[in-house]
């Protein structure tokens, strides 16, 4: 095989890949169905009652964290890119440092269900908690659109389908089998969803890497070198090959990855589903070990498709979802059609599972954040809150699939950068103030996070990633008008420090105004808890507890089948 | 403090507006005013702030290389095709991997034991 000519639009046997895939979801949603038994009240829907361990949850934070952005489009980078691409992974790996150090533990000390309750803790409910699901739920929708992405350019890679309407069948169907996810099994579901579909993706992932560097006599220096005399226009060890004309490009975009992370709501979320600030912290750090590893490996598989898909990194950009196609390319050369289909299964096992933590993410944040605490003002009948998340998590699936459909075929990657600039713009400022500064008050919560994410939003409008000149090189979604002035294609470095900037205007603009309205400073109750956990539902295993939270059951699910 | 009673809802300590939830004010902030509590807040943040300020300028300064000094990240290491660069990139991940373990010992060991004696300390009296 050379070059993939233009009508050519499969790889590897339609059949095939559909079945394994079938499979996968077969079996999940077998074990979605038995989760359900045990999902009944809020906090089950929510957080799975708190129930699961460190190490699964780091698993399970792993098969959140490890979109397609992470596989298809961080492997299509360093595969086209080389030495730029493997930026994104580091930003994202580092990243997880300020989770654990600066936010994991305090927030599940002092929340429950969302970011809005951390952030909301001592302020003014209604106004925060309207604004932190206003935030989550742009960060969470920008996060859904570029999984959906990489959906599209994937079912035309794998099933053989060349109709757009056909793809569009698919993309509905995969947004379908989510949303079943979701209200069947809740966050107990959910989670076991990904904590296969993490255990499958680093499983697979090792298997590829093992089997490239098995080609080059396992010498890493030996697959960069073959990857770079297969493409003939770029030396692709070198960095500068896609920010060589704007470097400070290059940084924003690094400043918004490891900034980001800390600030996602979906990731946010995670911390809850654990009973104490020790098992959140055993969370990340197992996450951490995970998702570095899996990152090394795709080092190993972007040079890798570089040096052994047939045609090189040009053919893999002319292949149906362009350098998204770069991993399940290399799977073929390796494995043939058979890899091909397990690491297409695993892709789209990849894409559902996080689209699920995306929308039950969402859902919980509309339900009881907004709906609850501020149009129902926390007056809402048991179970009624539950039924708002449910329903929200189908209007959250159709938007998924629309979207889905509509941007189809841009670098997935690039796309949940900008989700990532968004999400440092406007929640994380909140967040650490909220955690470290007594005076920060409600003024300054509003203006960081509308003001963040307004600014964020803005410059993405008017940058070249949005529209630019036409062109065989254009990246731009739209070409036909250029409306860019912003130089940047990330907003990040402009926009976070902007941020926090407001973030501090406000509250000293504010604080007159609020020390007549408020009258208590709940600062010192919000720092006891953060650091000690005084207070939070959860209990420590080895203390028994005086006032257990009824909806905390530790050990609930050890026996479920599918673990690890 | 009407807008902030039901700040956390469902959480033990956020009773009712009144009596008890006074009292627990002030539990927390009798707590929050005690040496033990101060001095755990200075063993916490003497260890994540130094450690953050570290791990982002030490991620900044390999980004702003790769990003203005291709010379240096793009030199060969011993006629290898491995760069400068990339080994700089491995050894983000060697120094996030360290500093995760080397956080969560720290933790373990001088942090948690005190953190839970003074949770008990304020659920005790709660």
């Amino acid at each position: 095989m050379t070059v993939l000519a233009e009508g050519e639009q499969q790889v590897g046997s339609p059949l095939l890949n559909i079945s394994i895939f079938v499979v996968f979801v077969a079996l999940t949603l077998v074990i979605v169905y038995r989760a359900s038994s045990s999902t009944k009240t809020q906090s089950d829907y929510y957080t799975a009652g708190s129930s699961f361990t460190g190490a699964q949850n780091g698993i399970a934070i792993s098969g959140d964290y490890l979109s397609a952005a992470s596989f298809l489009g961080i492997a299509g980078l360093i595969a086209t890119k080389g030495y730029d691409g493997f930026l994104y992974s580091i930003g994202f790996l580092v990243a997880w440092l300020v989770a654990l150090l600066l936010v994991a533990e305090l927030l599940r000390n002092t929340g429950r269900f969302t970011m809005g309750d951390v952030l909301s803790f001592r302020m003014q409910q209604s106004p925060v908690r309207a604004a932190a699901a206003v935030s989550t739920l742009v960060v969470s929708l920008f996060y859904l659109l570029a999984q959906m992405s990489g959906a599209g350019g994937l079912v035309a890679l794998l099933l053989g389908i060349k109709s757009t309407l056909g793809q569009d069948l698919v993309i509905a169907l995969t947004g379908i089998v989510m949303v079943v996810y979701v209200l069947v099994g809740g966050m107990r579901g959910t989670t076991w969803v990904q904590i296969i579909k993490a255990s499958l993706l680093v499983i697979g992932a090792a298997v590829m890497t093992i089997w490239v560097l098995g080609q080059f006599s396992f010498n890493l220096s030996s697959v960069i070198g073959a990857a770079d005399s297969a493409d003939a226009t770029s030396v692709l060890r070198d960095s500068g090959n896609s920010y060589a004309s704007n470097p400070l490009d290059f940084v924003s975009l690094a400043v918004a990855l490891v900034l980001g992370t800390a600030g996602l709501p979906h990731v946010l979320m995670r911390f809850y589903t654990v009973p104490t600030a020790q098992e959140a912290r055993r969370s990340v750090t197992s996450a951490i070990w995970i998702i570095g590893i899996f990152y090394l490996f795709t080092l190993v598989i972007g040079y890798g498709a570089a040096a052994l898909v047939p045609g090189g990194p040009p053919a893999i950009l002319k292949a149906p979802g362009k350098d998204n196609a770069a991993a399940p390319l290399l799977a073929e050369a390796l494995g043939g059609p058979f890899m091909l289909g397990i690491v297409a299964a695993v892709a789209f096992a990849t894409i559902l599972a996080v689209v699920a933590g995306l929308t039950i993410t969402s859902s919980a944040s509309f339900a009881h954040d907004l709906y609850a605490n501020v149009i129902k003002k926390g007056d809402v009948a048991p179970g009624e809150e539950v039924r708002v998340a449910r329903i929200t998590a189908v209007v959250v699936g159709l938007l998924a699939v629309v979207g889905g459909i509509l941007a189809n075929g841009q670098n997935v990657a690039f796309l949940v950068a900008l989700a990532f600039a968004i999400a440092a713009s406007a929640n994380l400022p909140t967040l650490l103030f909220s955690l470290f500064w007594r005076r920060f008050n409600t003024t300054g919560a509003l203006s960081s996070m509308y003001g963040g994410l307004a600014i964020c939003l803005f410059l993405i409008v008017f940058s070249p990633a949005v529209s630019g000149p036409a062109g065989p090189e254009a990246t731009a979604m739209i070409t036909a008008v250029d409306f860019h002035w912003f130089p940047l294609s990330n907003p990040g470095i402009v926009s976070i420090p902007l941020s926090f900037l407001l973030g501090v205007i406000g509250t000293y603009v504010g604080q007159n105004r609020e020390r007549r309205l408020v009258t208590a400073d709940r600062f010192p109750e919000m720092e006891v808890r953060s650091m000690t956990g005084a207070g939070s539902a959860g209990r420590p295993k080895q203390r028994s507890g005086v006032m257990a939270d009824p909806a905390t059951h530790p050990n609930q699910v050890a026996g479920r089948p599918g673990a690890h | 403090m009407s807008t902030t009673d039901d700040a956390v809802p469902g959480f033990p300590a956020a009773g009712p507006p009144g009596g008890p939830q006074r009292s627990s004010a002030e539990t927390y902030a009798q707590v929050q005013a005690s040496p033990e509590f101060a001095a755990l807040r200075r063993r916490w943040r003497g260890f994540i702030f130094p450690v953050s300020a570290l791990f982002l300028i030490w991620f900044l300064a390999y980004v702003l290389l790769s990003a203005y000094a291709p010379g240096i990240v793009n030199t060969r290491v011993g006629g290898s095709n491995i760069t400068v660069g990339l080994l700089f990139g491995l050894l983000q991940f060697v120094s996030t991997f360290a500093i995760a373990t080397i956080y969560s010992r720290f933790a373990e060991k001088e942090l948690d034991p005190e953190a839970s004696r003074l949770r008990a300390e304020v659920e005790d009296s709660l």
